[in-house]
């Protein structure tokens, strides 16, 4: 019964969206804010990859806003699974395998240093410091899986945490004092297509990086001492 | 043939948002409406990418020594995907936090089966 009644309902709204979907052509060019971003992004604010100038210039208030919303739910995360009393339960863990013990120790520097290079080039080649962040926190989740027994030290995580949220917030203020609103881009813009150019672009990114990487292996983290 | 060509990523996308919906509607396993969240978030993000597409369009990066304007997709779309995807992992692990403390309590991930949770 639950069935056919949620098929009617998805098919109800299935014809509703095929009926307004098919007015919109696929592939054409339809955009208005965005020929603005393309046209003037590069003069405007230095950076070469111009979903980079987005995300942390021209629309850099959102994006404190998305940081905000990733931190409730990591601080949501460790509410919901902290526990009251420590249950000091002997539980033995499979140890893990000698390819996947041998391998993580090796890759582990490795990858933070791939997630470095993604969110330090974040405004000349695709990534930024979210995707950097992502793969900075892969890399502590193979280190968990292949060394079971080492953590992370949690106080000096959530201490690189904070102080990538700081340096978000004031070089975002800094804009405000010294020109007219915030998070205006007051450094130099320099030569694009430079590693030192784009002006505030690759500080918000590298602190976006350390942020997102240590608030997503504290997530990890969380879930593992839950688990053991 | 022609429709399908025109709006093949039309259907696939809204394709993976359906099964989402329907998994979130049917199924009775907590893990299986999460796995069904996570596959509707991506099929979200999949069609908000084919809104910008433009035929034979690159990224949105200028790249090499000279700086013109060349045919680029709509950067919008991808920066808004962007933040995202972030925000699905972080609602990922939120929801399975609150599904491992469940599991816990009630001792079951069916969801008929946890008090004041049928319809």
């Amino acid at each position: 019964m639950r069935k056919i009644i949620s098929i009617v309902l998805l098919s109800i709204i299935a014809i509703g969206i095929i009926l307004s979907i098919a007015e919109i052509p696929f592939g054409k060019p339809k955009m208005k804010v965005g020929k603005y971003y393309i046209d003037k992004g590069v003069k405007d604010t230095g950076a070469t990859n111009i979903i980079t100038s987005v995300v942390v210039n021209y629309r850099g208030f959102d994006t404190l806003g998305e940081v905000t919303v990733l931190f409730i739910a990591a601080v949501g995360v460790g509410a919901v699974l902290v526990t009251a009393e420590k249950k000091q339960k002997e539980r033995v863990t499979e140890k893990a395998s000698l390819v996947l013990s041998t391998g993580c120790r090796f890759l582990f520097p490795l990858i933070l240093l791939l997630g470095a290079y993604i969110f330090v080039n974040g405004h000349l080649t695709p990534g930024g410091g979210f995707q950097g962040g992502a793969v900075i926190a892969s890399a502590f989740l193979l280190f968990y899986m292949g060394c079971r027994w080492k953590r992370i030290n949690k106080i000096k995580a959530q201490a690189l945490e904070s102080l990538g949220g700081l340096v978000f917030i004031i070089t975002g203020l800094l804009g405000l004092i010294i020109g007219n609103y915030f998070m205006m881009n007051f450094l130099p813009k320099g030569i694009p297509n430079q590693l030192f150019s784009a002006g505030i672009i690759p500080v918000i990114y590298i602190a976006l990086g350390c942020k997102v990487g240590s608030e997503l292996a504290g997530v990890i983290d969380n879930m593992i001492e839950e688990s053991e | 043939m022609n429709v399908l060509n025109n709006f093949i990523y039309y259907i696939g996308s809204f394709g993976l948002i359906f099964i989402g919906l329907y998994i979130i509607c049917v199924k009775r396993n907590l893990i299986k409406v999460i796995i069904g969240l996570s596959i509707l978030n991506t099929g979200i993000n999949l069609f908000l990418i084919t809104i910008g597409y433009v035929e034979s369009g690159t990224a949105p990066i200028f790249s090499g020594e000279s700086i013109e304007f060349p045919r680029m997709v709509d950067p919008v779309p991808q920066a808004l995907v962007l933040t995202a995807i972030v925000i699905g992992v972080a609602i990922l692990a939120l929801a399975l936090s609150l599904a491992i403390r469940l599991y816990q309590h009630y001792g079951t991930l069916n969801l008929q089966k946890i008090r004041e949770q049928r319809w």
